[in-house]
């Protein structure tokens, strides 16, 4: 095939199209001009201007994880990229498909400490699953088609593109999609037959099971979210889900104990401290999700089906480590689990569910709604209630806010929440809900957010107005960095340190500063009519509710302690000091 | 072996021999608190474009199963093998020894050289400089006979390591 030669922003360009893009998150800068003429000059990608380059790494994440393509970034260098470095993180620690393009000075004054140079490949090689500097046209193509496959095949993450001036500015040969062959990077997604087959023989003579499944379902897709609830229902166990992995099964079916870990439930983490085989799916036993190792699930065997070799293994030891894509997996073990007629002992699964119950009778999540104050817990259950019958996205920030709406608000489906899970980043939910609104311009975006959280990219505010993106963003105003509070409540003798919220600006005005509805509720009686409000508005809203401030979040696990020495809040009446010192070690 | 054993494993890594490989592999091992006891890099194929990088390393089997995983993922690795397990292998090292003596220890020195097989390649009136090739273990048994007798610098190219008969990587 005759080489087409273009400029390298054209070769940018050109490529972006051909993988299918349709939105790119971005600033602009000096080292980027030649890339945002090229933009200016065509209208088949669209930008969208965010205030900060943080939000545009959060934008593209939201967008990638709420539509399951591949988000797009483009920043300037030096600042540009730095600024960037929270978002790849955060997509790299959640596994999120980015393709981030940075500038960079020309070729030759690379290493001379030029104008907003930043050693970016030095920078982000810790926080991309993988990075490129482009310092051969010739490559420049090549390069752009690999990052696309490098960020979305195998386990997702960022992937960085560092693109010399010179490059942009000079000639550049293109090459299609189809003519780029990955020569290394030809990830796993068919499971060893053999293990999956012993893996169901293991499922099949359990006594306790419980299925333990987390984000990579969600980054396996829809298919692999219906062959989840197929394999589950056919089996009869227990399924919980982890924070990432929320939607990957119907919260509202009976088979569903609910969220897994720090704040999950106490239904959950019992049966996995109880089960005797456990199966985790797209789950990499997290330190949140564990608790202290020591005592972890102690009388199970486990299985583990993840695409990434390294998570097998880690941090627990399973008995069956299955590398492959779940999907993939998921079919194999549905077909066998048919083949074999398999099932589990009827009376053994019966009593299983009976004690399950026993644990779901404390109904852990339950509160009680005053009169006076508005529970957090009950703003989440509100809005849940207010838009069921609406295609609803959920974003969140970090916090009691972010545990509250991951406990409260039931996931039915995949791609519905996106919250920053393994980074734990404030100011990600602003901005992920931009990203989200823009896939799906006519869902509902509700974005719960906290008073401190808000806070770290407010500029976004600006974004929202001038794209007319309808984001409902609610404030669970409690006034303080509630999570910060509630941990120095618990461990460190109820001084709070600098975690009150003593200067906040009136929500209401700020909103109107930036050319949008600002409401406020502070009366339980009110909430249902600012809800109702805020849904009916065409544009976007901030919604300030000032919740509970010493409301804290439970059940907890201390860091430290085993799952079957959970905090029930109602239980102990909350707010009983820890005694710890190792929990007070532990983040 | 127990889950809790500490040993000691040599990895060979075919790597694409690109700009910031080896900052990768050396980043991995940093950010993830891994030992680096040894390692070598160096091309091997120039028309592929590729070099072998090996690492001696040490950790529980657990750790040292997740040092293999990690390097896997890397994009630009090709392959990763533990020549620990895979079988019997070759393990040389090469040394240069600087030893400042003068009268018997000078003499003494020569003749442990010799015994160890190392060769002079620099000599003046007051100084060697013994060239010597071996597994890491005699290097150290080498160096540590030259203590007493002027051992005043030492440079060490590190491990490299391929495994015996015709089992290849
Ligand atoms: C960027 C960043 N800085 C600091 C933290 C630590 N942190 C975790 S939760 C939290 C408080 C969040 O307060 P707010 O947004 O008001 O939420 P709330 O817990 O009150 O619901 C802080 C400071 C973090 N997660 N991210
Ligand atoms: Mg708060």
């Amino acid at each position: 095939m005759a080489e087409r030669i273009l400029s390298g922003s054209e070769v940018v360009l050109q490529a972006l199209a051909d993988q299918g893009v349709e939105v790119v998150f971005g600033y602009p800068g000096g080292a980027v001009l030649p890339l945002y003429d090229e933009i200016f000059k065509q209208n088949r990608i669209r930008h969208v201007l965010v205030r900060h380059e943080q939000a545009a790494v959060h934008a593209a994440e939201g967008y990638a994880r709420s539509t399951g393509k591949v988000g797009v970034v483009l920043v300037t260098s030096g600042p540009g990229a730095t600024n960037a470095v929270t978002g790849l993180t955060d997509a790299l620690m959640d596994s999120i498909p980015v393709v981030c393009l940075t500038g960079q000075v020309p070729t030759h004054l690379i290493g001379n400490d030029a104008f907003q140079e930043a050693d970016t490949t030095g920078i982000t090689r810790p926080c991309t699953k993988h990075n490129y500097l482009v310092k051969n046209p010739d490559k420049l193509a090549r390069t752009m088609h690999e990052a696309f496959h490098v960020a979305s095949s195998g386990r997702p993450g960022p992937v960085v593109i560092d693109l010399p001036k010179d490059i942009l500015v000079g000639k550049a040969p293109y090459l299609e999609p189809a003519q780029v062959q990955h020569r290394t990077y030809n990830p796993v997604v068919k499971g060893d037959r053999a293990q999956i087959e012993e893996a169901m023989e293991m499922l099949a003579s359990a006594k306790k099971p419980i299925l333990y499944c987390g984000g990579g379902v969600i980054n396996s897709g829809t298919q692999a979210c219906k062959l989840l609830t197929e394999f589950t229902r056919m089996t009869g166990a227990p399924i919980t889900l982890t924070l990432m992995g929320l939607g990957a099964y119907p919260a509202s079916d009976n088979q569903y104990l609910g969220m897994v870990g720090m704040h999950g439930t106490y239904e959950s983490n019992m049966s996995m401290h109880d089960c005797d085989v456990m199966v985790a799916i797209g789950a990499r036993f997290d330190d949140r999700v564990t608790g202290n190792l020591d005592f972890f699930a102690p009388n199970s065997q486990k299985i583990q089906i993840d695409i990434d070799q390294s998570s097998i293994n880690k941090n627990v030891p399973v008995d069956i480590g299955i590398v492959g894509d779940v999907g993939h997996v998921l079919e194999d073990m549905i077909k066998i689990w048919k083949a074999k007629q398999y099932k589990i002992e009827a009376s053994a699964l019966d009593g299983w569910w009976k004690e399950i119950e026993g644990w779901r009778s404390k109904r852990c999540l339950s509160y009680k709604q005053p009169k006076d104050v508005i529970k957090p817990q009950h703003v989440i259950r509100s809005i849940h209630a207010a838009t069921r019958d609406r295609k609803t996205y959920i974003t969140t920030d970090v916090g009691q806010h972010q545990m509250w709406a991951a406990q409260h608000f039931g996931f039915e489906h995949p791609y519905e929440w996106m919250t920053s899970g393994g980074l734990g980043t404030m100011g990600y939910g602003m901005p992920a809900a931009l990203g989200v609104q823009v896939a799906h311009p006519d869902a509902t975006v509700v974005c719960f957010t906290g008073d401190a959280s808000i806070m770290m990219n407010i500029q976004e505010c600006a974004t929202m107005t001038q794209y007319r993106l309808p984001i409902k963003t609610v404030i669970l105003n409690n006034r303080y960095m509630g999570m910060v509070r509630q941990w120095q409540q618990l461990l460190h003798g109820s001084r709070y340190s600098e975690s009150y919220s003593e200067t906040l600006p009136d929500f209401v005005k700020l909103s109107e500063a930036f050319g949008f509805t600002g409401l406020t509720c502070n009366n339980p009686a009110d909430l249902d009519d600012a809800i109702k409000q805020m849904l009916e508005i065409d544009g976007p809203v901030i919604l300030d509710v000032a919740v509970d401030d010493k409301e804290n979040c439970y059940p907890m696990i201390p860091s430290g302690k085993p799952h079957n020495e959970m905090l029930l809040g109602q239980e102990t009446k909350g707010d009983e000091a820890i005694d710890s010192d190792e929990g007070m070690v532990l983040v | 072996m127990k889950e809790t054993e500490i040993s000691k494993h040599t990895i060979s890594v075919l790597v694409d021999n690109e700009s910031g490989v080896l900052a990768r592999v050396i980043g991995l091992f940093s950010g993830r608190g891994y030992n680096i006891e040894s390692l070598t890099v160096a091309e091997v194929d120039a028309r592929a474009h590729q070099s072998r990088i090996t690492v001696v390393t040490s950790g529980t089997p657990m750790v040292i199963e997740q040092i293999k995983a990690q390097l896997s993922r890397l994009v630009p690795i090709h392959k990763v093998s533990d020549l620990t397990l895979a079988g019997p292998s070759v393990e040389r090292e090469l040394a240069l020894v600087k030893v400042i003596a003068a009268g018997e220890k000078r003499v003494e020195s020569l003749r442990i050289a010799d015994i160890f097989k190392a060769r002079a390649v620099d000599a003046t009136n007051d100084s060697f400089v013994y060239e010597i090739i071996g597994s890491p273990e005699k290097i150290d048994a080498f160096i540590k006979l030259m203590e007493p007798l002027g051992l005043s610098e030492i440079s060490r190219t590190g491990v490299a390591a391929i495994s015996r008969g015709t089992l290849t990587m």
